[in-house]
């Protein structure tokens, strides 16, 4: 690991919806640049904590830093207060996602879909935001579709526009929820090289959550296997999917090959 | 023949009354609805106060009650309106509390998911509001505008009460004058109906034109 600052600091933080504690004391910390994968069974919080990481769920406890800042508390006069939304507003500058059901705004034709957001929130102009909206939608190989309406595209062509749409703010880090798991499995591949070629090229930070698991050993630097809102086993692709271990990684591993997914 | 004519002209100039308070009443009906239906789901309880007052008072009184206010109390407390202000307010007020639930409705339907893609995008809440979520919201609110438009149509007619020469008043005109009955209320008839007609026919076509590249369908 580099001498750098981890980009993401996550610091015993628990969450609960309802009676079901989801996260429970979780910490862990993610390095400029990395490429993430959060694997292991429903329900034990990987997605939980993606949502936490973009504010579309508050936590109960614990404290989160982004790039050297609070994400959910403001320091002042040493100390911590809860953000306020102009703060959330700040840090949300920082991230992105991409949703496992695309989101995609349906009243929007694709090129709107991308430009939105960049105008509205930096006030780009109109020609800057579609020059570089038509060459991320270049990169996702959605460029000739630009004047599509949502409702024209397959599910691995929304995913691709929604992908050029988190990409069009530039955030530091990028958040993946399942992006292919909505998909035909003809879909999947086109989805996924987009991926690998974005993983490649850029040096975001990424975290995926995912089901693929041939995927996130080609994708990510890190593996991290998630049970019941603990870390069990973390480690590179090839430790964790060649020589699990911890007893319920190998478990679970096998299951999902029992189910007909590769490795 | 040349009589008729001449109270066929009179029963005209009533229509153009009524069409005159539909359309300032649905304008000022309209503006309340977003005004309560989008501060019923305000953050903060004074707003959200203010608007189910509003609403439930409206809705829950005769709209008969509402224009005897307007016209004959009103003045009691310095604000004197014309027939035409009195009618306006009336109707504008009493359909816009049942169309702001229609407001209030269409925002809750918008699925979660396009308002965590605004938190995701960054947008701020009246960024998304007004073009994320109001745009798909309003396609869902026109079919039962439509329906409230012409519901305040035919509430115009109440105001003959307060010596408003609109369709209704007018025929009672006409009645009066000629002894006949049968004549004039079949006129109105008839032109009630052309108008809210041409409301839906509106209020329809306006849908199709919004629902265009929704469907997947070439725009």
């Amino acid at each position: 690991m580099s001498a750098s600052a981890p980009i993401i600091k996550i610091d015993g933080i628990s969450k609960s919806f309802g009676n079901f504690k989801v996260l429970d004391g979780l910490s862990m910390q993610v390095m400029p640049g990395e490429k993430l994968a959060l694997i292991g069974p429903s329900g034990s919080g990987k997605t939980t904590i993606l949502r936490i990481l973009m504010t579309l769920e508050r936590i109960d406890g614990g404290h989160i830093q982004i790039d050297g800042e609070q994400l959910y508390h403001i320091e002042r006069n040493g100390q911590l207060l809860p953000a306020d939304e102009r703060h959330l507003t700040r840090m949300r500058q920082k991230i992105g996602m991409v949703f496992q059901l695309f989101n995609l705004f349906p009243h929007k034709c694709v090129m709107d879909n991308v430009t939105l957001a960049p105008m509205l929130t930096k006030g780009t102009p109109r020609a800057t935001a579609e020059k570089r909206a038509m060459e991320l939608l270049e990169m996702v190989g959605m460029a000739d579709k630009a004047k599509n309406m949502p409702a024209q595209l397959s599910g691995g062509q929304k995913q691709r526009v929604a992908i050029a749409r988190a990409l069009a703010l530039s955030p530091k880090i990028m958040l993946f929820d399942e992006v292919t798991s909505a998909l035909d499995p003809e879909l999947v591949e086109e989805v996924m090289n987009v991926m690998r070629k974005l993983a490649a090229e850029t040096d975001m930070t990424m975290l995926l959550v995912t089901h693929e698991m041939g995927f996130a050993h080609d994708f990510a630097d890190r593996v991290l296997f998630f049970d019941r809102g603990k870390i069990v086993e973390e480690g590179k692709p090839d430790e964790i999917f060649r020589h699990p271990k911890q007893e319920r990684t190998q478990g679970f591993l096998k299951k999902i090959i029992a189910a007909g997914h590769r490795v | 023949m040349t009589q008729w004519s001449g109270y066929f002209g009179l029963i005209l100039q009533g229509a153009l009354v009524t069409i005159e308070l539909t359309l300032m009443g649905s304008v000022l009906a309209l503006f309340m609805a977003f005004v309560a239906g989008m501060g019923r789901l305000s953050r903060f309880f004074v707003l959200r106060a203010l608007a189910t007052a509003y609403i439930e008072f409206f809705r829950g009184t005769s709209i008969f009650v509402q224009l005897f206010w307007a016209y004959f109390v009103l003045p009691f407390i310095g604000i004197s309106l014309t027939p035409l202000q009195a009618g306006v307010l009336a109707l504008g007020l009493n359909v816009g509390a049942y169309a702001a639930e229609v407001v209030r409705g269409a925002i809750q339907s918008i699925g979660r998911e396009q308002y965590e893609a605004c938190t995701a995008l960054n947008l701020g809440r009246w960024q998304g509001m007004r073009h994320i979520i109001l745009p798909q919201a309003l396609l869902v609110m026109l079919p039962t505008f439509g329906n409230n438009a012409i519901e305040l149509l035919k509430a115009t007619a109440v105001v003959s009460l307060i010596s408003l020469a609109d369709l209704t008043f007018q025929a009672q005109v006409v009645r009066a004058q000629t002894g006949n009955t049968m004549v004039p209320f079949a006129t109105i008839l008839v032109i009630y109906f052309i108008l809210a007609l041409l409301i839906s026919w509106g209020v329809r076509s306006l849908e199709r034109r919004m629902a265009r590249g929704l469907d997947g369908v070439r725009v």
